[in-house]
């Protein structure tokens, strides 16, 4: 059961779930789209030693972490203390024991992890094709290609979740990320050499 | 042995958490409290409420570490109804 006092801290915290979830789809799709261009490179390319690309797409996944983890906690913070500190004005009290010092101390946290975690998660699932195949496991096809489709599934998804938000038919939303997606396997493709 | 049974206090507070859940949020600290709440003037960021708190036995100590945690400050303290008891 939630004490009254964290549901008072749940709803201030609660303000933040939309952005969360903004960020959640965006960095989402920055991840989905870094790790669909690396497995549309390697696999044009015929790259053939495994541990090479994994090695590359984690050093990516992680790259994105840190970055959407960073980014976002800095800039989140920078404007909870800024509302903090136009509230305390306000009121002209100290406000960092009440609620609201509390959100603005966990929320950015809160919104980090999401912004970080999202492409993370995402590239794993992308590069998982490339693991089972490294460790002997047969795939139907090369495990790039079964990586580019696990991409466009992905892609698929977000979009279709970003369907389900603004209430769109989530067939079109999420055909419509594809479309993107595959704009830029076309233009990847378009640059080989 | 004295019991507090009505206060009355000015509150400056946010706008979140609304009249509503700020009332709530006192009245859940004892069964017995009947809280009364007033808007007496809005602003851009703040409102001023008139709160009513009402009970057997009024712990003020707690009432006001709830509103502080709210975020709100207590301007001034407008009514207080204390019954005493008998001594023997």
């Amino acid at each position: 059961m939630i004490r009254e006092k964290d549901k008072q801290l749940l709803s201030h915290i609660y303000r933040g779930k939309k952005i969360a979830r903004r960020y959640m789809v965006t960095n989402g799709f920055d991840g989905t789209l870094t790790m669909l261009g690396m497995m549309t490179g390697f696999y044009v390319s015929g790259t053939k030693e495994l541990g090479v690309a994994i090695n590359a797409c984690l050093g990516a996944a992680v790259a994105l972490f840190v970055s959407g983890f960073s980014s976002a906690y800095l800039s989140e913070k920078a404007e909870r203390q800024e509302e903090l500190r136009k509230l305390e004005q306000a009121l002209l009290i100290d406000l960092e024991d009440s609620h609201y010092g509390d959100a603005s101390r966990y929320l950015p946290l809160l919104i980090a992890s999401v912004n970080g975690l999202s492409p993370l998660s995402l590239s794993l699932i992308i590069v998982a094709p490339l693991f089972l195949a490294h460790h002997g496991i047969l795939l139907p096809w090369s495990p790039f290609l079964v990586a580019i489709a696990v991409a466009l599934i992905c892609i698929f998804l977000l979009g279709v979740y970003l369907g389900k938000i603004s209430r769109q038919f989530w067939l079109w939303a999420g055909l419509r990320t594809v479309f993107i997606a595959l704009i830029l396997v076309a233009t990847i493709l378009m640059f080989d050499i | 042995m004295t019991t507090t049974r009505k206060i009355v206090l000015d509150v400056l507070k946010p706008h979140k958490p609304n009249g509503v859940d700020f009332a709530t949020a006192l009245a859940q600290l004892s069964p017995d409290y009947h809280v009364r709440l007033s808007v007496v003037e809005m602003d851009a960021k703040t409102e001023s409420v008139i709160v009513v708190v009402e009970g057997n036995n009024i712990a003020f100590d707690s009432v006001s570490e709830l509103i502080k945690k709210m975020g709100a400050s207590i301007h001034s303290i407008d009514e207080v109804e204390v019954h005493g008891s008998e001594t023997i």
